[in-house]
């Protein structure tokens, strides 16, 4: 997706560039198709639903995060704060309500169809309420869905929350969808659709924890964000998802093989320095530069929150084809902005401990809520718990306005030399005692 | 033959030089403006670090002699002075000729440019033996020591007291000459310049009366008294050791450049580091039990946890917006048209501090403004300036985790008293008593000290900015 001219590729890039290219395709001739356009979002999705009665989803956060990295946030974010809205409000939301004010062209240059169900599965992110009464006013007329998530606020998933989920599937969900469609609900079809997310999910899996080797093969953040988790979300169910994933892991078993390190924009980190764990969504609008930063000083990113957004399935869970709709209630109740802070705190630790990682970082973002909150107590926690040093920025998703390289950089360099030193001296003082 | 280390502090208003020998004590302190011209701001700096070595040297290698007669010491610290004022000389002349130059491309036509040289000419009269007298008197006190405003100052009193219309031209007139003139390294013959300032002292002392606690018109000095009798001595006895170390060759056997400007050094990649590490490591190396350190420089603050071994676990800095940072206490000076150095003693004074409820220094501006229009004393106004100050340095100490142990605060605020003293009672207010409070004299130089004791270490880290600059180079 950082789709630069110069950029290396490995064939898994060029399948997923194809396979994106279609699905924009596919949606800019909706009409012509006889297909139904889904708006919903990533944390939570139903994208096996959806794809099981013909239609075709469209996540407002990635066209976001694509008109970010296409250079088109700024414009959209203004325009939206032209019709009144404020500084601080989610910049995902902005630059997607101005990319529909500015006709909703999507990042292969194609219209993307106005929605005929907007499916509001909320997953922990408060915005998404608003964003979705906004585009209801955008789109007046078109139906929605509300899927309510109960947040984790123990940390468990009870047997009532399961059937409040199920409940609300198919008496609120599933009937708008079949409304909306005009096909009848096809338990099979989705149970067969399952069959075909566990076994992708198995192999992401094996591709995410292959960064547990030293060196990672993989980075587990902008690469993360970049090539291994985008095709999951819209493609989940799908043969097409599998095919992607056996590739994919493929290639990293390939790379494993020849320790090899990550691939960057710019060929392959030569030589692993530090091994960081992150939280928090990356910056869009400079992604490269972001990202150069950290290859450039040998850091790679052996996981990371933000990949797990769209689930987590490396703590276990898989769709289950035997109770397709009991198991989207849980998948949609277990992403990561579903978890409460104790559970993420406990992700991350076993995170840096697992992947062996030097270091802790926090992205933090200017205009997301749901993601700051909480982000000193977990970076606190895992310093303590973990015993490793921790780094702090801050950047925003799409508003360039928010991205200051030379202080991103000034940070992130006494970062990495705050790593450095500490393995120098505490190496002395290894071979002095 | 010793061996002397050096760590370059390029902040975004000082860049300071410090020389450590090889058991870590400081030896040369070297401070100026930052300019436009970084690589110039370093020289100046190192250049004057290795001047004052020079003279820390020769009190080292006189030691017992200071000992026993207080006025070798004297001698030394008034000989200092006067190299000090030698050097501005210098560069005033450099000035002089910038600023002619300036006055003859400016004014076209000849009877004006006459008129204007003239009054340059008077200017310069006036305020020439004014800064002479400061210098050695050692009249300059707690003001400013940089040349641009030494000058600046003495130069704008003059351009004051002459007639409306000659403002405009010859305020634009300095602000066309002055950067020329100071972004330019003047080499010393270091010999050369301490000779002439040892002749300048001896007219010092040869004309100067007998000073007594009654006399207004010097700074009363018991031991000017003390020298004044014995100087010939002094100085005949001095001269051997003084050849010395004019002549002493000054090996530096590594260096280390930090700081805002630290990737625009001209220094080996493996000897350029972040300014948060040095601070660190200077701060842990005074104070070894320190476990966490503010530093309040021009436009940072940084709250940073270290461990035993003064390695930075954590870190946290302002982002987006410098308020609370020196630069905003040079504006609020600006806006008050007194000097930077009279703020904290003002606010000192403070009887109850006014809240100041800006977070932007503009505003905080404004609202200096409106609060002086109610009534509000400048005192209390600026008491409540200095506490937001640090109630914004609380808050990034918390995020970085708070207070542990002992506690040390480093960079150029960290000379203002009123600042000392709301951070005294904060820190307490929310970590308790028993938090122990370091500020060092040195508190401006510990980023370049901590940065010299790497250099000592030579512990290399490897930088992207440094390998760009290789690439570049």
């Amino acid at each position: 997706m950082a789709d630069h001219k110069d950029a290396i590729k490995e064939n898994s890039m060029i399948i997923q560039k194809e396979m994106l290219a279609k699905q924009f395709k596919d949606l800019s001739m909706a009409t012509e198709l006889g297909k139904k356009v889904v708006y919903t979002f990533v944390p939570g999705n139903l994208t096996e639903l959806i794809l099981s009665f013909d239609m075709l989803p469209v996540y407002p956060e990635i066209n976001a995060l694509q008109s970010g990295m296409r250079k088109k946030s700024a414009e959209y974010i203004r325009d939206a704060e032209k019709i009144g809205f404020s500084e601080d409000v989610c910049t995902y939301v902005k630059c997607d309500i101005g990319m529909m004010l500015n006709g909703n062209i999507g990042p292969t240059g194609e219209k993307i169809p106005p929605p005929d169900l907007l499916l509001l599965s909320y997953t922990g992110c408060f915005t998404f309420l608003k964003w979705f009464e906004n585009l209801e006013r955008l789109y007046p007329g078109v139906p929605v869905a509300m899927l309510h998530t109960p947040y984790q606020e123990d940390g468990i998933m009870t047997e009532d929350q399961i059937n409040y989920m199920v409940k609300q599937l198919k008496e609120e969900v599933i009937p708008k969808m079949e409304q909306v469609s005009g096909q009848k609900y096809d338990h099979e079809r989705l149970a067969k659709m399952m069959e075909n997310s566990a076994k992708a999910e198995d192999l992401l899996v094996k591709i995410l924890e292959s960064a547990k080797n030293v060196p990672s093969p993989i980075d587990a953040y902008f690469a993360g964000v970049y090539y291994i988790g985008p095709i999951f979300t819209a493609f989940r169910g799908t043969q097409d998802a599998v095919d992607y994933y056996t590739e994919l892991w493929n290639e990293v078993q390939e790379r494993m093989r020849l320790g090899l390190g990550p691939v960057t924009p710019e060929g392959e980190i030569k030589e692993e320095k530090f091994r960081l764990v992150v939280e928090g969504p990356p910056n869009w609008t400079n992604f490269r530069e972001f990202w150069k930063i950290f290859y450039d000083m040998g850091a790679v990113i052996v996981a990371s929150s933000y990949t797990k957004v769209g689930g987590v399935y490396d703590l276990g869970f898989r769709h289950d084809p035997k109770e397709p709709l009991e198991s989207l209630s849980k998948y949609c109740m277990g992403v990561y902005t579903n978890m409460n802070l104790p559970q993420r705190v406990d992700m991350l630790e076993k995170y840096v401990k697992d992947y062996k990682a030097d270091g802790f970082l926090i992205n933090s973002i200017k205009s997301c809520n749901s993601f700051s909150a909480g982000q000193l107590m977990i970076m606190r926690e895992i310093e303590q718990r973990a015993s490793v040093p921790v780094g702090f920025i801050e950047s925003d998703l799409v508003d360039p306005r928010y991205f200051s390289y030379a202080n991103i950089k000034n940070r992130l360099e006494s970062y990495f030399q705050m790593l450095e030193q500490r393995k120098i001296i505490l190496k002395q003082e290894e071979t002095t005692v | 033959m010793n061996k002397y280390y050096l760590g370059v502090d390029l902040g975004s208003t000082t860049s300071k030089a410090v020389i450590i020998n090889e058991q870590d004590e400081i030896i040369g302190r070297g401070i100026t403006n930052t300019r436009s011209n970084y690589s110039v701001a370093a020289d100046i700096a190192r250049d004057e670090a290795i001047y004052n070595a020079r003279f820390s040297i020769l009190q080292k290698n006189i030691q017992k002699e200071i000992e026993f007669s207080p006025e070798f010491k004297k001698y030394i610290t008034d000989l200092e002075s006067v190299f000090q004022y030698e050097q501005f000389k210098v560069r005033l002349d450099r000035l002089g000729e910038e600023l002619v130059k300036t006055c003859n491309t400016m004014f076209v036509d000849e009877d004006k440019r006459k008129t204007m040289l003239g009054h340059l000419i008077n200017i310069r009269k006036a305020f020439k033996p004014v800064i002479k007298r400061d210098y050695l008197y050692n009249n300059l006190g707690s003001k400013n020591q940089f040349f641009r405003d030494i000058v600046s100052e003495k130069y704008n009193e003059e351009v004051n007291k002459l007639e409306m219309s000659l403002f405009e031209p010859l305020m634009t007139v300095w602000d066309k000459s002055i950067s020329p003139a100071e972004n330019e390294r003047v080499q010393f013959n270091f010999k050369e310049l301490i000779h002439k300032a040892m002749d300048e002292l001896k007219d010092k002392y040869k004309n100067l009366p007998d000073a007594s606690a009654e006399d207004t018109s010097i700074n009363f000095d018991a031991e000017m008294n003390l020298l004044k009798g014995k100087f010939d001595h002094v100085s005949d006895s001095l001269r051997k050791h003084i050849d010395e170390i004019a002549d002493l060759e000054f090996n530096i056997a590594n260096m280390t450049g930090t700081g805002y400007g630290r990737a625009l050094l001209p220094f080996p990649e493996d000897c350029i580091r972040s300014e948060i590490l040095c601070h660190a490591f200077g701060a842990h190396a005074v104070f070894p039990e320190t476990r966490t350190v503010l530093d309040i420089g021009g436009q940072d603050t940084k709250a940073i946890q270290v461990d035993k071994y003064g390695l930075v676990t954590s870190f946290q800095m302002n982002d987006r917006c410098a308020a609370g940072c020196g630069r905003y206490l040079g504006y609020i000076a600006d806006e008050m048209s007194i000097s930077i150095n009279e703020l904290g003693p003002m606010a000192m004074e403070s009887e109850k501090e006014v809240v100041i409820c800006s977070t932007c220094t503009v505003f905080a501006g404004a609202e200096l403004r409106e609060l002086t229009n109610l009534g509000e004393k400048r005192a209390d106004i600026l008491g409540g300036l200095h506490k937001a100050i640090i109630m914004r340095a609380m808050s990034l100490i918390a995020r970085s985790g708070g207070v542990f142990n002992e506690f040390t605060f480093t960079g150029g605020v960290a000379r203002n008293p009123a600042v000392i003293k709301y951070l005294a009672q904060l820190v307490k207010e929310n970590y308790g008593d028993n938090i122990k409070i370091n500020i060092h004299t040195d508190s401006i130089f510990m980023g370049a000290l901590g940065g010299a004791m790497f250099a000592r270490r030579n512990i290399a880290v490897e930088l992207p900015s440094a390998k760009k600059n290789k690439e570049v180079a």
